[in-house]
């Protein structure tokens, strides 16, 4: 495992990821916190910029918590999170793509079938 | 020679300062040794999760593109997924529920993996099978949902009285590629949880297996996390 820790001399995490379980019940209450506000957006029917901001801010939020504490990312190495976080990025460029192409198709389909 | 003075592979698990860290990304991958100084378990848990994010990406992407491209009106989630309580229509009742359930088996999970690095045997196993009862209690529910979209409401893949066409496509595709990980991630923490409970990872000396179980339950997590705002609130 590790190369440079003198015999005899414990590294600071002695096995794995070993973190206080009062962070994860924390993490958990916040998650429910969370997901009962993005449901409560839609029990009360917001809509337009104010729906869409709200949805994926409290996604993001869920998100960034699962993957840094419960899945232990805050605490990896940056070479691992550079090499599993950042190849997800070129999602964003086909994302973008495919939302100009079905805004096209979407031109052309009310221009031949609707209009 | 003077660079293999230097320590080139410092603790792992700690998140070094900042300069730090980024010398450190180039000397995980510049020096002649393994880049990722955690259990190779793990590293491959990490790039598979990796490829799935690509995969899930893919179906909400398409999602996303049909919903946009069709001139027909969208079915709303809200309307179609409401349950009747007492006579009255609740929006999104049950994915509320089911969003509920997988978060507290997330939350298991994690203390599951606290207690198998602490040794604690029995407590691992009790908390990996209540993430596995959770997960399991997930997918019936995703059945009784199927059952009542297709029964009751009459979507299917190619069609639903509701609107869009392509929404049954979607829905399925995605929520059923979803809930089949989350039968695999049972039937895997069931395994797993079997083995910490007859001592196999004591005898092993390292429950690093528990922890990737854990990377994978949290995965299917957090994929729920995106298909519910995605899918179900947007």
């Amino acid at each position: 495992m590790d190369q440079t820790v003198v015999i005899g001399q414990k590294p600071a995490h002695a096995e794995g990821q070993q973190h206080p379980i009062r962070i994860y019940l924390w993490i958990w209450a916040l998650l429910f916190v969370f997901s009962v506000f993005s449901y409560l957006v839609d029990y009360f029917q917001f809509h337009g910029l104010m729906r869409w901001t709200l949805i994926i801010t409290f996604m993001l939020v869920k998100a960034g918590c699962i993957v840094a504490i419960f899945m232990h990312m805050a605490w990896e190495r940056l070479a691992l999170k550079f090499a599993i976080l950042i190849p997800p990025l070129c999602l964003l460029i086909l994302i973008g793509l495919m939302a100009i192409e079905g805004a096209h198709t979407f031109l052309t389909r009310w221009g031949a079938f609707v209009r | 020679m003077k660079s293999m003075v230097m320590p080139l592979n410092p603790t792992p698990g700690t998140a070094p300062a900042a300069a730090g860290a980024l010398h450190g990304v180039a000397t995980d991958w510049a020096a002649d040794k393994e880049v990722f100084p955690v259990p190779w378990g793990k590293a491959m848990m990490w790039i598979f999760l990796l490829s799935d994010t690509f995969i899930f990406t893919c179906f909400l992407t398409s999602y996303m593109n049909v919903r946009i491209s069709t001139t027909a009106s969208w079915p709303n989630p809200s309307k179609v997924f409401a349950l009747d309580v007492a006579g009255h229509p609740v929006p999104l009742l049950l994915i509320a529920i089911m969003t509920m359930v997988l978060i507290s088996s997330s939350g298991t999970m994690a203390i599951a993996v606290n207690y198998g690095y602490r040794r604690d045997r029995a407590k691992t196993a009790a908390l990996m099978l209540a993430t596995a009862a959770f997960g399991a209690t997930f997918v019936s529910m995703q059945a009784f949902e199927w059952t009542k979209l297709i029964v009751h409401e009459g979507v299917r893949p190619w069609g639903n009285p509701m609107g869009a066409a392509q929404f049954g496509s979607a829905f399925f595709m995605i929520t059923g590629f979803h809930g089949l990980h989350v039968s695999a991630g049972v039937i895997y923490l069931s395994v797993v949880a079997r083995r910490v409970w007859r001592g196999f990872y004591d005898r092993k000396g390292s429950y690093e297996t528990v922890e990737i179980a854990g990377l994978y339950w949290h995965f299917v997590d957090l994929v729920w996390v995106f298909i519910f705002a995605l899918f179900y609130l947007w």
